[in-house]
């Protein structure tokens, strides 16, 4: 063993490397000795709150997480669920927020990598990707941005913007996996900490179904893809400048990572023809904290050891210690857990896609995770430690104790200043600006107009599964070789859960199964990013617990499992904590697609459009308040889950495509969320290009409210159809039957957005949404 | 041929190459049999034709093509071209065939700088080209998407005329109507050109993906025409000698 860590003048090594005494301690307990330097950086890493979710555990074990189709719940590197004809679907959400505030470009790319290989993990080929991302406001205050936002910090955030959207295009198309949805939101709290949170969606045979697991002794651990280099090395940098080698220090400067998507995409096609071919017995993706994680999940979860040797592993940087070596976030590898009679065939397919496959380890009796260094032995030896039981490690420590980590019961309190926020009423508001100069500024918002400047860089069409892309309430991908489809959209609302982060993270659940619903798919999972501020605040805790308690609360309601999730802490910007933002992914299964769901638009005249649901006066955390007053007061929206459970099986219904006619009951469908009824109509006209006359100030559902309420209050379990007149009795007998209010609001036709309250042109409504995005940023 | 199923077609695949199976999948569509072909092999004699799919050959490191164009495949392909059986580029097909001397010119970057995935229209220039055989003169094909960097079709002047001249322009990007001015033409490219075949019309390189525009419930049926002009052209072309190199 090397010497003791503590020894010198400087802060102790341990924090330095971010662990506190107590850690330390604990680690003395379970090794029954101290540590030595590359264990110490082994458990830091794995002890961090990023790879062991030590402050968040407690609350995410609240969570519901079963369903009999749940294949595969939380805690693996995917959620799988079976949806049919051997089929299984496999889903995560993940974020790559500090690496993408650094630098956006490779922050945003490496994302999208990191998550293609955590559902590849599981055996099934990633079909799908969705970039939900949050910045700092993009536009001054002079621009029509929130009070106080200089152009400095716009322009910062819309470089931002830019850099994130090209690292998505560029990493996730040419990886070859279409990203078929995202969607943006904008405000100070993320300036500076922009939320980079990126989902993805395999689909496999679940016999392929490949775990995580070293369970058979003899068997040997194979390192695929790239070589290793110092990249993303965090804490552990301390070690390597600690003395080792003075005069290197400076080219040991942890570097931001880089993605490879070719290396990537050569990866993923010899993974699937190695799962295809049956010859791993477990893998394990090669992400945050590197091989030291990947080798001790998997020697953990088969109940083994391991034995590494890390003079095997090919390196792209000289003079790298094994501490480094072990902790390295070099992207583009994978860790197969290979049988001795397969390793050639699995050379073979691996060197027919360019992929190098080195044998780093073996999966040996006890359960120890053993580190050792060949390079200084024998040439026969040399690289091939993880054979014999001579070489003494340089670090050896039970597998289990890295991947499980500790687990804190963080102090929480509720923020002193909320009850306040909540008593700031928007009613104090008054009216606003003219109905119809705010119906203009809610379109031309880039949070709720056309984000169609990002989804064109990204290819959404490969594979030729695409059915409803970007851009709708959610999205549709069939199921090739089956008649089955899946829907799935990604939501938050943030501005919700900072005035209640439990009610708030519920509507966000409620939301995203709403959006799933008016494709006509049936809900059947769920996997959360829940990025949050800094876990030692008390005030972040609770926001974290009560979200947590409001997501779990909709779930059960809704009858949705949560198969997965990402926690992203210590969201900082300027000192201050981001507003809590859980976002949200939900899956939803339709099983006989023969036509595309329904669109959002009329795309003809003369059809009836009806408001299904109630409106009140709902303004509370409003687009419309946030927009003109830059106001985040008051109550939010009721939530009344029953009703968003009757809405959702009645959208289901109503949008269902008839296997004879191809055609739906409705004509269109959508839902009606930020920025109100009036948004929500007025995008429906812009889809199609065909106007609306109605009277909302006639409708007897609306005439208590004062008129900027009724067109821009937000209250939930809402959503907006059109039909055709001879559909008309059955649509009214189906909302009866489910409960639901449907209310005749007007007509389909002309080139105008006549509201009755309001009436502006289709022709300038449709010029400011279209182009929300793309004239923000430039 | 094969026994059944239509004419038997290799569809190539380099490292980082990912339209492939969609390509198999269309050709299955319009009444074809792709079968996949690694890039290292060379010997294509028994195929009626071929298909470059697109994606990211090599990860169009350097530039798109400029690796790929030294594959063993590209002596297969060369002489199934020889033959006058239609070897068709999709995309980044397209650039490896302009790399490899198969086809005039060069694709390179959008004129706006951004990759583009969007519908495009295009009208058919000429129909004697194994893509545009069932097609008619001036036909509009609605909606077929484009996905790319570098389509911006250039050659220099001579190169131009001379493929104006001898008809090798099959598609150029056009609006609802056929307008193929300026204001329809989505990367930059000379002449608004999407597509463009050697002298012979059996080697046609396109920057329009026609497999995603196969099926209604993906949106568009407008690619239909083209491929199945291709497996019409592989049909004829069955048994055709292959020449000498």
């Amino acid at each position: 063993m090397t010497e003791s860590v503590s020894s010198g003048g400087e802060r102790p090594l341990h924090l330095q490397l971010g662990l506190t005494d107590a850690e330390l301690e604990e680690i003395v307990s379970i090794l029954g000795r101290e540590p030595n330097e590359i264990e110490l950086s082994m458990y830091s890493i794995m002890w961090s709150e990023h790879c062991s979710y030590k402050s968040s555990r407690i609350h995410l074990a609240r969570l519901p997480s079963e369903a009999p189709w749940v294949v595969v719940g939380p805690g693996e590197n995917a959620g799988v669920v079976e949806i049919g004809d051997g089929l299984g679907a496999v889903l995560r959400i993940e974020s790559h927020n500090h690496p993408s505030a650094v630098e956006p470009f490779q922050g945003a790319a490496t994302g999208v990598g990191g998550i293609i290989r955590d559902i590849l993990t599981m055996g099934a080929r990633p079909i799908a990707l969705a970039d939900p991302l949050r910045f700092g406001p993009i536009q001054a205050e002079t621009a029509g941005g929130p009070q106080g936002v200089t152009e400095a910090e716009a322009a910062r955030n819309r470089y931002l913007v830019k850099g994130v959207v090209s690292g998505i295009s560029s990493y996730g198309n040419a990886v070859g996996v279409p990203t078929v949805a995202g969607e943006f939101d904008f405000a100070p709290c993320w300036s500076g900490n922009p939320l980079v949170n990126v989902f993805c969606l395999g689909v496999m045979p679940l016999d392929h179904l490949v775990l995580a697991v070293a369970a058979n002794e003899g068997d040997y651990a194979l390192l695929l893809g790239s070589t290793t280099g110092r990249d993303g090395i965090g804490g552990v940098s301390v070690l390597a400048s600690a003395g080792f080698d003075d005069a290197a220090a400076s080219a040991k400067r942890p570097s931001v990572q880089v993605g490879d998507p070719f290396e990537e995409k050569r990866v993923i096609e010899a993974c699937l023809e190695l799962f295809e071919e049956g010859v791993v017995s477990g893998i394990q993706d090669l992400g945050g904290a590197g091989l030291t994680c990947a080798t001790s999940e998997t020697a953990a979860n088969g109940g083994k050891g391991m034995r590494v040797d890390v003079a095997a592993v090919g390196r792209r940087e000289e003079g790298m210690v094994p501490a480094e070596i072990m902790a390295s976030e070099s992207q583009e590898r994978m860790l197969a857990i290979v049988a001795e009679k397969n390793l050639e065939r699995a050379s073979a397919i691996c060197k027919r896609w360019g992929v190098t496959a080195s044998i780093i380890g073996k999966v040996v009796p006890g359960d120890n995770l053993a580190v050792v260094d060949s390079s200084n032995e024998a040439e026969d030896v040399r690289g091939l430690g993880f054979e014999s039981s001579e070489l003494v490690p340089v670090a050896e420590v039970p597998a289990a104790s890295l991947s499980e980590g500790p687990k804190y019961e963080r102090p929480m309190g509720k923020p002193a200043s909320i009850e306040a926020m909540r008593q700031d009423s928007p009613d104090s508001l008054g009216a606003g600006p003219p109905l119809a100069d705010a119906l203009m500024n809610l379109l031309a918002d880039p949070s709720i107009g056309s984000a169609e400047w990002a989804w064109r860089q990204y290819d959404h069409q490969l594979f030729l599964n695409t059915v409803a892309g970007p851009g709708r309430d959610a999205t549709v991908l069939r199921v090739k070789g089956t008649k089955r489809a899946l829907s799935f959209s990604c939501d938050g609302k943030a501005r919700w859960c900072e005035l209640d982060p439990r009610l708030g993270a519920a509507h966000t659940v409620a939301e995203a199964a709403r959006n799933v619903a008016t494709t006509g798919a049936r809900p059947i999972a769920l996997v959360d990013c829940m990025n949050f501020g800094n876990p030692e605040h008390p005030e972040v805790m609770w926001q974290l617990s009560e979200a947590v308690d409001g997501i779990a609360e909709a779930c059960r309601a809704l009858d949705l499992p949560v198969v997965g999730g990402n926690v992203s802490l210590y969201n900082e910007s300027g000192g201050r904590d981001i507003w809590p933002t859980p976002i949200v992914a939900v899956l939803g299964l339709i099983d006989g697609l023969t036509a595309p769901p329904p669109p959002m638009g009329w795309n003809e005249s003369g059809l009836s459009v009806y408001l299904l649901g109630q409106t009140r006066a709902e303004l509370g955390g409003s687009a419309w308040a946030w927009r003109h007053f830059t106001h985040l007061g008051g109550e939010i929206p009721m939530l009344d889950l029953d009703a968003e459970r009757r809405l959702g099986e009645l959208l289901r219904t109503l949008a269902e495509t008839d296997a004879d006619t191809r055609s739906s009951l409705i004509s269109s469908v959508h839902d009606c969320s930020e920025g109100g009824l009036a948004v929500a109509l007025a995008e429906c006209c812009i889809e199609f290009g065909v106007g609306l006359a109605a009277d909302l100030s006639e409708v007897g559902e609306l005439e208590s409210l004062e008129p900027h309420e009724a067109l821009f209050s937000e209250s939930a379990a809402r959503a907006v159809v059109s039909v055709q007149s001879e559909n008309e009795a059955a649509l009214l007998a189906a909302a009866h039957h489910s409960g639901v209010t449907a209310t005749y609001l007007g007509s389909t036709g002309g080139n105008r957005i006549a509201l009755g309250m309001v009436d502006i042109s289709l022709d300038e409504a449709t010029d400011a949404w279209a182009g929300a995005l793309e004239r923000a940023l430039r | 041929m094969s026994e059944q199923g239509g004419p038997l077609v290799a569809v190539i695949v380099f490292p980082g190459t990912n339209c492939e199976l969609d390509v198999v999948w269309a050709l299955d569509c319009a009444g074809g049999r792709g079968e996949l072909v690694f890039h290292d092999v060379s010997d294509l004699s028994r195929y009626d034709g071929a298909i470059l799919a697109g994606g990211f050959a090599h990860g169009d490191y350097l530039r798109p093509g400029a690796i790929a164009r030294f594959s063993p495949v590209m002596d297969g392909l060369r002489e199934l071209a020889q033959a006058g059986r239609p070897v068709v580029g999709i995309c980044n097909g397209f650039q490896v065939l302009c790399e490899a001397g198969f086809l005039p010119g060069a694709l390179q970057k959008n004129a706006g700088l951004t990759f583009i995935c969007a519908p495009a229209n295009l009208k058919v220039e000429r129909t004697a080209s194994a893509l545009t055989s069932l097609c008619t003169q001036g036909q509009i094909l609605e909606n077929v998407p484009i996905n790319h960097f570098e389509g911006n079709y250039t050659a220099d002047e001579a190169t131009l005329r001379s493929i104006e001249e001898r008809g090798q322009v099959i598609l150029r990007y056009c609006g609802p109507s056929g307008d193929t001015s300026e204001e329809w033409n989505p990367n930059g490219s000379a002449n608004s050109i999407a597509g463009i075949c050697n002298e012979a019309g059996n080697v046609v390189g396109l920057m329009p993906h026609p497999e995603r525009a196969m099926e209604e419930i993906t949106g568009s049926t407008s690619g239909r025409p083209l491929l199945e002009s291709f497996v019409e052209s592989a049909r004829q072309s069955h048994g055709a000698a292959l020449g000498v190199k």
